[in-house]
């Protein structure tokens, strides 16, 4: 098995937020702390994109490199998980990410940071599998349950999709194929910097 | 002895023992972070066992199993047959 992924179909995205809520119920997320989002850009503009946004898993993931205490750790499976009973609130993975993943809880009398919690792409932490600590620390072990992430599952419009990379790619890479388009769909540029980016095929119509 | 090498002898004992607490803590995993357990161990209190929100289909314990398992749920969120 390769590494376990999160691709958005920004076509697909409707901004309906299941995702969110999907996410927030299965792992019963602390109040203020959002591990997915749904981003939409020119909003109430035609032609606006919407796409979920959590913990991306990176492969050489950034909040990994700056931790300082290293309480992260990265499972067989490619998902970036941590330990919170190492972690120490500093802040610097959620400097680091690019994406605003890391998020901490502000229940402290004085909005204090508490320890990090993010995505764990439904996979608990490092307490035993299913067990009360782990969910009350990190949420569900859907993995162990042989299940994908409750956000993908749930996702209405199969916009959201999560597990292995080569998987949801060509899921994914099917769907552009079929819509006619190439290097010009959304996010193509910003992802590979192609100047073909936003722009149909020389000489051809948009379908 | 002089009053001198007295107060010497005081000040770096006073500044050792001040100082001791300053010493670098080590960047390595020595504090121990905890690795987690392969997903197809189960989630049961037992090893190698589920619940009852375990997904049906598969054997937990089971490497292959639990891969063919997701494997299938990736797949099922393929929906080929539709248009886009």
């Amino acid at each position: 098995m390769a590494r376990m992924k999160f691709v958005c179909d920004a076509e697909r995205c409707i901004e309906c937020n299941g995702c969110v809520t999907a996410c927030k119920n299965e792992n019963e997320v602390p109040w203020g702390v959002n591990r997915r989002r749904v981003v939409t850009l020119n909003d109430g503009v035609p032609g606006e994109k919407s796409i979920s946004v959590a913990c991306m898993h990176c492969s050489d993931a950034p909040c990994m490199a700056v931790c300082p205490v290293q309480c992260f750790y990265r499972t067989e499976e490619g998902v970036v998980l941590h330990d919170k009973d190492v972690c120490i609130g500093c802040g610097y993975c959620s400097y680091a990410c690019p994406f605003g993943a890391p998020q901490f809880p502000t229940q402290g009398t004085f909005g204090a940071r508490g320890k990090m919690d993010k995505c764990t792409f439904c996979a608990g932490g490092p307490e035993a599998n299913g067990s009360e600590a782990e969910f009350e620390k990190y949420g569900r072990n859907r993995l162990a349950e042989g299940k994908l992430p409750a956000c993908a599952e749930m996702c209405s419009t199969k916009a959201l999709l999560a597990g292995d990379g080569d998987v949801v790619a060509d899921i994914f890479r099917t769907r552009v194929v079929a819509r006619g388009k190439g290097a010009e769909v959304w996010g193509w540029g910003t992802a590979y910097g192609s100047q073909q980016a936003g722009n149909p095929p020389a000489g051809g119509v948009k379908q | 002895m002089s009053r001198r090498t007295i107060g010497c002898a005081l000040g770096i004992a006073t500044a050792v023992v001040l100082l001791a607490a300053c010493s670098e803590k080590p960047q390595t995993n020595a504090q121990g972070v905890k690795f987690d357990a392969v997903p197809w161990s189960g989630t049961g209190a037992e090893a190698n066992t589920g619940t009852v929100f375990t997904a049906p289909g598969w054997k937990v314990g089971d490497k292959t199993a639990w891969q063919q398992q997701i494997k299938t749920r990736m797949n099922g969120q393929n929906e080929y047959t539709k248009e886009n």
